[in-house]
């Protein structure tokens, strides 16, 4: 990657992109931890409740029984605790001392 | 009224303008009144009205707005069009260097107007040359059939080397004043402007994000390709600009096979060959300074006239080739950089700094605000000029025609 | 029927990973108009924080067409898109424009004026956060009175913002309504309406901003819905002219229940050094406009 002569665009058009601002789970101090024995959807094994699904800003929370969370790309924001009806989720601190993730890695240059 | 077969009209430089974008099959028309601009987009109306003109007629509420209908039209895939001058294009001023970034192939009508303050809605050329740096291209047209040819011109040039232009006649000189103007048929611009090839980039299959944050350096995508930064774009612009030159002038020619009549392209010069004082102008300063020379060459003065056509991009390699055998060349500018001098005057004479053989320049500021300028007075003007060299009286400076003060 | 939280479809129109903050509201209020809308839907972006989510070139956070544009210009742009691709016969998608409160209220409001006045075939979509957030907070015509900004630092806000839905109202378009990331459902039930019906139909969203409000980034949805619940954001919505609350604002007017104001600005930073004569002013305006929605809707 030296030149941009292949890139043959003239006028600047983007493309989609899962991680266009890299890995935004590095920006997370505190990560959502799910307990699925609190979770109503994995109590009862199918799709109800919901709720960490719909209000997630950043779209890393599937519709599942239970939701699983993408925390490549999850910003640690906790909303997903707070509309938790049953307090399945909570935001427990980041390891300290695990190796930072690595940039490059993603589909995007930063 | 001026459908079949091909006939001439004696009709305004508006509604040659008008005309000219009817035959064009525009798709898309923004109209907002200014004057002297306003009988475009009224003639236009009663087009889309009447069914002459089969478009999407839209009445905004600014020429901000109107610009911005344009951009989203163009980029929907329409051939678009609209018109303005003066305050109204200032107030586009954002709209016209978004449409350029973007490369759209709008076209637009400018009838030069003076800007405020003080108010005045009469001809000089300083609207459009304050525009000068937004991306657009720039055509200045010497008569009526020089307005309707240029626009036809204009949507070919845009659509082939994707930048906008605008195509600028002096307000109530050209826009106001009736002229016979040869009006083709339908079917003779069809044959030299096909109906715009519609190409939309916005497509729900392959979902674009169009001009977003450009960072100043290249930057990959998700393929490992590197994409450009905010350089490379506008490098590209400016070589759509310079290539341009050679398209204006190709267009011209095929123009010229097809209808038998030209612009002259990116110049048009009058008694060029053998003059020793060259008087140089745009617009229709450039048709008066014709009979200027007519004047001249009956007292013996070989006098000639460079209109300049193009303004933006410089047929810096035109200008030089035709100007620099001449002993003397007096520029004549409807407008000014303020602090500095008439616009053409400064680019005429950076191009020719080049050139091993150059002529002496004299700068004449004329017309503003619809100041009268008759063609006696260029040729006056051309005259005291040519005594200046031969008294040998040095440099000269700028001088105002007419200026009672 | 309106729709419930288990019947909003699954697919997706925003990627992970993008350059929105940590809990910002455009988020939920982005996956449910393009959920609303199937994702048929072109979308014309002024300058604002909706262009920080959607990414930097050459890679885009979003799967539906964007077109920016010029600040001011939105509704501009978008009509003419609009029109053009109409005239394409390119009718597979809603043109949609949004922008944020100062795209819309302030430099925004000649455009979409002239754009509602002729009838623009565009669903212009306001995410409101009050503020010219991502610029670094600087007050907008749409910040609420008393409120601290980057351009009222110290005094808070002295006027009461713009009541836009009723500015839209004035152009008489056939579809107004506003709604909340709090109440998605009711959200998305609205835009399905607007889609549905032709000329310019306008939607105001509340966007609760953690960063310039200055609230804990996991409030927002608890944010969202105190402004509801607290009747300083009404959910409602005119029809042809008819008025009538909506959704949560429906059943506190029902119920005759709304809690003081103090209880929605109360973790807001932004608040945190208001005079308490400021407040009882903010709670005396909203107030006023909650009985007269109230009073509007019951009579409508």
């Amino acid at each position: 990657m030296v030149e941009t002569r292949h890139c043959e665009q003239q006028t600047a058009m983007s493309w989609p992109c899962a991680g266009e601002g890299g890995r935004t789970g590095d920006w997370r101090s505190m990560k959502p931890v799910l307990d699925p024995a609190k979770c109503i959807a994995a109590k009862k094994d199918s799709i109800v409740c919901m709720l960490c699904w719909v209000f997630c800003p950043d779209n890393v929370i599937t519709r599942t029984a239970p939701p699983e969370i993408d925390l490549e790309y999850c910003k640690g924001c906790g909303i997903c605790m707070e509309v938790c009806p049953s307090q399945a989720i909570t935001m427990v601190p980041e390891n300290e001392g695990q190796p930072a993730l690595n940039v490059e890695e993603t589909g995007c240059d930063v | 009224m001026t459908s079949n077969p091909s006939a001439v009209s004696v009709i305004t430089g508006n509604k040659a303008a008008a005309e000219a974008a009817r035959l064009a099959r525009v798709q898309v028309v923004a109209a907002y009144p200014i004057t002297p601009q306003s009988q475009v987009v009224e003639a236009l109306a009663s087009y889309v009205e009447t069914g002459l003109l089969n478009a999407e007629f839209i009445t905004v509420e600014s020429e901000h707005s109107a610009m911005g209908v344009c951009i989203g039209a163009s980029i929907g895939g329409s051939r678009v069009f609209t018109a303005s001058s003066a305050n109204g294009l200032a107030y586009m001023c954002e709209q016209l260097s978004w449409a350029a970034g973007s490369r759209l192939p709008i076209v637009m009508g400018c009838a030069n107007r003076a800007m405020s303050a003080p108010w005045n809605v009469l001809n000089d050329q300083q609207d459009a040359m304050s525009q000068r740096d937004q991306g657009w291209i720039q055509l200045y047209c010497r008569d009526n059939q020089e307005i309707f040819d240029t626009f036809l011109q204009a949507f070919r040039l845009a659509e082939e080397v994707h930048l906008p232009v605008m195509v600028c006649y002096d307000g109530f000189i050209l826009s106001h004043t009736v002229m016979p103007v040869e009006i083709p048929t339908q079917e003779e611009v069809d044959a030299f402007l096909p109906p715009f090839q519609s190409s939309t980039i916005v497509d729900l299959a392959d979902p674009r994000n169009i001009n977003p944050v450009t960072l100043a350096n290249p930057r990959g995508n998700v393929e490992g390709t590197l994409c450009h930064g905010y350089m490379e774009f506008r490098s590209m612009m400016q070589r759509a600009h310079v290539d341009a030159l050679t398209a204006i002038d190709r267009i011209d020619e095929e123009f010229a096979s097809q209808f038998g009549r030209r612009t002259g392209g990116t110049t048009r010069s009058y008694l060029l060959e053998d003059a020793e004082v060259v008087l140089m102008a745009a617009g229709s300063l450039a048709s008066e300074a014709t009979v200027a020379a007519d004047f001249l060459r009956e007292k013996g003065v070989a006098a000639g006239v460079l209109g300049l056509r193009s303004y933006r991009p410089f047929p810096v390699e035109k200008v030089v080739a035709q100007l620099k055998n001449a002993r003397l060349v007096t520029v004549f500018d409807k407008s000014l950089s303020y602090g500095y001098g008439g616009p053409i005057f400064i680019d005429t004479q950076a191009a020719l700094f080049a050139s091993e053989k150059r002529p002496q320049m004299h700068s004449y500021i004329a017309g503003l605000g619809g100041r009268d300028i008759k063609a006696r007075e260029l040729a006056d003007a051309a005259q005291s000029s040519l005594d200046w060299l031969n008294e040998d009286k040095g440099p000269k400076e700028a001088q105002w025609l007419n200026l009672q003060l | 029927m309106a729709t419930n939280i288990l019947s909003l479809p699954e697919q997706e129109f925003m990627l992970p990973g993008n350059r929105a903050c940590a809990g910002c509201s455009i988020g939920i209020i982005f996956r449910h108009v393009t959920k609303a809308l199937d994702g048929k839907a072109a979308f014309v972006v002024p300058a604002s924080c909706f262009t920080v989510l959607c990414g930097m070139y050459p890679s885009s956070s979003v799967t539906v067409p964007i077109i920016n544009s010029v600040f001011p210009g939105t509704a501009a742009c978008a009509s003419g898109l609009a029109a053009s691709l109409e005239r394409q016969g390119k009718t597979d998608m809603t043109v949609v424009a949004m922008a944020g409160d100062g795209g819309t209220a302030d430099i925004g409001i000649q455009a979409l004026s002239g754009a509602a006045e002729r009838g623009a075939n565009i669903l212009f979509i306001c995410y409101d956060n009050e503020a010219y957030m991502n610029t670094g907070t600087q007050r907008s015509g749409m910040t609420p009175l008393a409120a601290r900004t980057s351009t009222t630092p110290t005094l808070g806000k002295i006027q009461p913002p713009k009541d836009m839905p009723a500015i839209l109202e004035a152009h008489g378009i056939p579809y107004i309504a506003t709604a909340s990331p709090g109440y998605p459902t009711d959200l998305y039930d609205k835009v399905q309406k607007a889609r549905d019906i032709r000329g310019t139909r306008y939607m105001h969203l509340s966007a609760p901003c953690p960063a310039g409000w200055h609230y804990e980034a996991k409030d927002t949805v608890a944010m969202a819905k105190l402004a509801v619940e607290t009747g300083t954001f009404i959910l409602a919505e005119t029809v042809e002219g008819v008025y009538r609350l909506t959704g949560r604002s429906l059943s506190m007017a029902k119920a005759g229940k709304r809690k003081p104001v103090r209880e929605f600005i109360r973790t807001q930073g932004r608040f945190s050094r208001s005079s308490e004569e400021a407040l009882d002013e903010l709670q005396q305006w909203v107030d006023n406009r909650w009985e007269a929605a109230v009073h509007r809707h019951e009579t409508s």
